[in-house]
């Protein structure tokens, strides 16, 4: 007998739960009667745009996500890729943009577990993480307070749990003033043939609740993350979780220990719509039922409803089906981690979603409809603007004045303030720290040489000027930023943070850059294996800058032969690899220095990133390069700055005084330089691949100088580049 | 050398301790669970780094508390050699085993960074390898490093020759703007009056292979292995 819990369903209650009156009828249909309240809460829970992709479903579709090395793409918790030696990266990215806006360190904090999670529920040692971080424009009244609160979260979350954070972005805009973004990426290591998944298998078999108690934090919470936000924001605070990242290394550690015994059949985390989705997708993946017992789920709360139970947000939970013969094994395991370890239900074979509760029955639904028959919409779109016009640009400017400004400013100023709250050293293996082109990480268990390099990249300027060449640059630069440390780019995971997809000028730039990142990973043999959409990101009407993050992973066979941007020695000759630069529209000399935001983004040639990103990669594998450092915002003379205040050494250039050489930012291209003894022979690797290269000048000195055109010593330049971001956040506390 | 690594659930740079002493010793360490209440007769004892508990009371003091620190204290009364690192030099100050207090970072915030260290006293089992490399290039990470003492306490420390390692600038001086945490007179580390109890907020753990960017950390680990052959 199903139980109501004398809540009657009103078309206020359907509403308020995020179902519109066709999704309400759906339901209708297809169970033959008034849902319960709970079974309200799981529909709503199941079929909200962040856990049923109902929008974007159709898009991603389109996304290339297999290849040789993929083991499993999108539609487990995390992607996996073969790293060669039976070993296997598995990683994603995931967004926890709203709750951060809210409750920045919590909000902050719990994105970061909740990618951990992910990772490690497939039997990975998680071993990196970066995150992707946007924040309104520096002066708007709670840009501080966000970013002292996230960065706070994300490093109290991660430092304690241990993992080095290696990598990442942080960029301002007035567009994110009230919706900022919080992407968190985690990779982790694991045996090929030891991957754990969600389905189910086995009729009669006991599913296990793992890790901490539950309790009514989160309610609601992805149901919140798929509308956008009013004026009443702050009346959501309670439906942001709190992490604990104690509790996820203790998780962390038991799971890897009882993985090891053969006892998991198949483990799902609890992440967004908790026990509700988890146990959702491990019987609807598994072909299988689910009964769950409720009075027996670890609760911290009294009193709670069995509404609140199944759609709590309680973090650092899991579920599992367990081998039975193994209960004792298992159970020591939690017991010794503290952890909390029940059995909670059973698979079955009649394909029902059952939910017992005191002694009745309070939800009985079909499991496979749950997931499957979530709707699917082909939103309407209409035609996206044409980029603006890109109007005459004096380009009689003070060079020296506008690199200053470029390397100084929110957007161009050292990252060191935020990196530097993260361990980004721990576990022993970073050898390459944030601050260069990737984090670059040796990997356990192999020879010692093996490492893996990641990068996280999107231009969103680019994104909503040209949506389509926005989606393939955000691939290229996270692909180019892994070739440029050496590395064989393997495999991506992409993190979709776009507005109201039910306006069809957003569904329209979220199509189109969508069908931008498919052209680029098809290009660059570079497959999408996860991800995360997160739409409606709009305040009072006002949407986000198009932010598709991608994070990237790559392989180097020998770490000792990574490359960095630094400058290393007086005399190395440096060079342009690719064209001369021409394009200013949408560059950051346009903003920065001329307050102007037009024209189109870039175009990226994809067939010319293949080509001179494989030329890179050879001539760092053949150790002809001393240095190495791609191109992007603020184009050639940003990028030369950058190498020289890292190495901390000057040099001296021949260039022209043409803007858009020098700040252009055409795609394809990188500095490298080489020791004049291997000049003849990179000059010759390059002519017979047909890849364009110009010597630009010697490395020396301690000022950047391009005769007739500027000078600035490289200590200005780093006071410029290291104050920006001390010297923002100083302020918090004087305010 | 035989050496026993104290795990809490919580701390996170016990495999780092793992992987460097078994690199530098060539054994693996025994590993003390917790609630276990024996401790095998080894030379070394080391509390690893890391969040014991959560660290959700004040650093170090639950671990301070639990079984299996009775028995490192007894450990190191009888004079066993016995090392604390970040977390681990905030659970001996603690348990009493080292004088003074680790108290938040002088920003109030989270810091991971290669700083410098000066190695002030080279004749302790911790640091005789030390000699002739007294600046070094050290990661340390940690919101609790600012070490607090009183100014008899001080003074007794200088006086004992306790003071193991200071924050310095590339070139070894002791300055005010090398210090990241506000630790007073910029000490990174201290012995016990005895000399064989050490605690550091720096990571030697971390800086034991080419792929850490140098091998000052070793020494440590040299030198121990040195005092008990």
């Amino acid at each position: 007998m199903l139980k109501n819990q004398n809540i009657e369903i009103t078309p206020e209650l359907i509403a308020s739960h995020g179902l519109n009156e066709e999704e309400y009828a759906k339901i209708l249909e297809l169970i033959g009667r008034e849902p319960t309240y709970t079974e309200l809460g799981i529909f709503s829970a199941m079929w909200n745009e962040h856990c049923s992709y109902k929008s974007s479903k159709k898009w991603l579709k389109t996304l290339p996500t297999t290849g040789d090395r993929v083991i499993h793409g999108p539609g487990e918790n995390a992607g996996v890729v073969d790293i060669d030696d039976g070993q296997a990266v598995v990683f994603k990215m995931e967004s926890h943009n709203h709750p951060s806006y809210i409750e920045p360190y919590q909000g902050a904090a719990t994105g970061v577990g909740g990618i951990l999670r992910d990772v490690f529920t497939m039997g990975a040692r998680p071993i990196a993480a970066m995150n992707a971080l946007r924040f309104g424009a520096p002066d708007h009244e709670k840009t501080r307070h966000l970013v002292s609160g996230v960065v706070a979260g994300v490093g109290g979350y991660g430092n304690s749990f241990g993992v080095p954070t290696v990598g990442g972005e942080v960029e301002f805009d007035p567009r994110y003033n009230g919706n900022i973004l919080v992407n968190a990426f985690a990779a982790g290591l694991a045996d090929a043939d030891k991957i754990f998944l969600c389905a189910a298998k086995g009729v009669g078999l006991p599913i296990v609740y793992l890790g901490a108690k539950t309790g009514r934090d989160g309610v609601g919470g992805a149901t919140m993350a798929s509308a956008e936000f009013g004026d009443d924001i702050d009346e959501k605070r309670p439906t942001v979780q709190v992490g604990d990242p104690f509790t996820e290394k203790c998780l962390l550690e038991a799971c890897l220990e009882l993985m090891q015994t053969g006892a998991v059949i198949a483990i799902q985390d609890m992440g967004a719509a908790g026990l509700t989705c988890s146990a959702v997708e491990m019987g609807a993946q598994g072909n299988l039922g689910v009964e769950l017992y409720l009075d027996d789920v670890p609760t911290r709360e009294e009193a709670m409803t069995a509404y609140e139970m199944m759609l709590s947000e309680s973090q650092e939970r899991m579920l599992m089906v367990l081998d039975p013969e193994k209960e004792d094994v298992a159970k020591a395991i939690f017991h010794k981690w503290d952890l909390d370890f029940a059995i909670v239900g059973k698979t079955t074979d009649d394909l029902r979603f059952r939910v017992i509760h005191e002694g009745t029955e309070v939800a009985n639904l079909p499991i496979k409809d749950l997931g499957d028959e979530a709707p699917e919409y082909d939103r309407p779109r209409s035609a996206y603007p044409a980029p603006s016009a890109l109007g005459e640009i004096d380009g009689n400017i003070d060079v020296a004045q506008a690199l200053l400004t470029l390397v100084g400013n929110a957007n161009g100023a050292s990252r060191r303030w935020v990196w530097e709250q993260y361990d980004h050293l721990i576990q022993g293996n970073s050898v390459q720290v944030p601050g260069g082109d990737a984090g670059v990480v040796r990997v356990e268990g192999a020879d010692g040489k093996k490492a893996l390099a990641f990068s996280v990249d999107v231009t969103p300027r680019y994104c909503e000027a040209n949506p389509r060449e926005g989606g393939k640059q955000a691939v290229a630069e996270c692909w180019r930023n892994l070739s440029a440390v050496g590395a064989l780019p393997l495999a991506a995971t992409d993190n979709l943070n776009f507005g109201n997809p039910e306006k069809p000028e957003i569904m329209e730039q979220f199509s189109q850059a969508i069908l931008g990142i498919g052209d680029a990973c098809r290009a660059l043999e570079f497959p999408i294996v996860s991800g995360n959409v997160s739409l409606y990101n709009e305040t009072n009407g006002i949407g986000i800058l198009p932010t598709p993050a991608i994070g990237g992973v790559g392989l180097l066979k020998d770490w000792a032969k990574m490359m960095t941007l630094s400058f290393k020695e007086e005399g190395e000759v440096i060079l342009l690899i690719g064209e001369k630069g021409t394009h200013l529209g949408q560059s950051a000399l346009l903003r920065d220095c001329f307050n102007r935001i037009e024209g189109d983004a870039p175009a990226v040639d994809l067939e010319k990133e293949a080509k001179h990103g494989a030329l890179i990669r050879n001539l760092i594998d053949q150790q002809q390069l001393t240095a190495c450092h791609d191109l992007s915002d603020g184009g050639l003379v940003v990028a030369l700055a950058e190498m020289a205040m890292k190495g901390k050494i000057g040099a001296q250039l021949e260039l022209s005084n043409d803007l858009g050489e020098l700040f252009g930012e055409d795609q394809a291209r990188y500095i490298v330089t080489v020791k004049s003894d291997n000049l003849e022979s990179v000059l010759a690797a390059a002519k017979a691949q047909n890849v364009p290269v110009t010597q630009l000048g010697t490395v020396g000195g301690d000022k950047l100088e391009a005769k007739d055109i500027f000078a600035v010593s490289v200590a200005e330049l780093s006071d410029f580049h290291e104050s920006w971001f001390p010297d923002y956040m100083a302020a918090e506390a004087a305010q | 050398m035989k050496s026993a690594v104290i795990v809490f659930p919580g701390l996170n740079r016990d495999r780092d301790m793992i992987a460097a002493l078994e690199k530098v010793t060539g054994e693996k360490p025994h590993l003390a669970w917790h609630g276990d209440s024996d401790l095998p007769d080894v030379d070394l004892v080391v509390v690893p780094g890391g969040f014991s508990y959560g660290d959700y009371l004040r650093a170090g003091a639950i671990a301070a508390r639990s079984p299996m620190l009775q028995r490192v204290k007894e450990h190191a009364d009888r004079g066993g050699l016995t090392l604390g690192v970040c977390n681990g030099f905030q659970i001996l100050t603690e348990t009493g085993l080292l004088p003074g207090a680790l108290m938040r970072n002088r920003d109030l915030k989270f810091l991971c960074k290669v700083i410098h260290l000066k190695a002030e006293n080279t004749t302790s089992p911790f640091t005789t390898a030390y000699k002739g490399h007294e600046a070094f290039p050290c990661p340390i990470a940690h919101h609790d490093g600012n070490y607090f003492i009183d100014q008899d306490g001080l003074k007794a420390l200088e006086d004992n020759g306790q003071i193991a390692f200071r924050y310095c600038d590339e070139n070894g001086n002791v300055t005010l703007e090398a210090n990241p945490n506000g630790s007073i007179e910029n000490i990174a580390g201290i012995t016990n009056k005895q000399g064989n109890v050490l605690g550091m907020m720096p990571h030697p753990e971390n800086l034991i292979e080419a792929a850490h960017g140098g091998i000052e950390g070793r020494y440590i680990f040299d030198s121990l292995v040195a005092a008990v052959a």
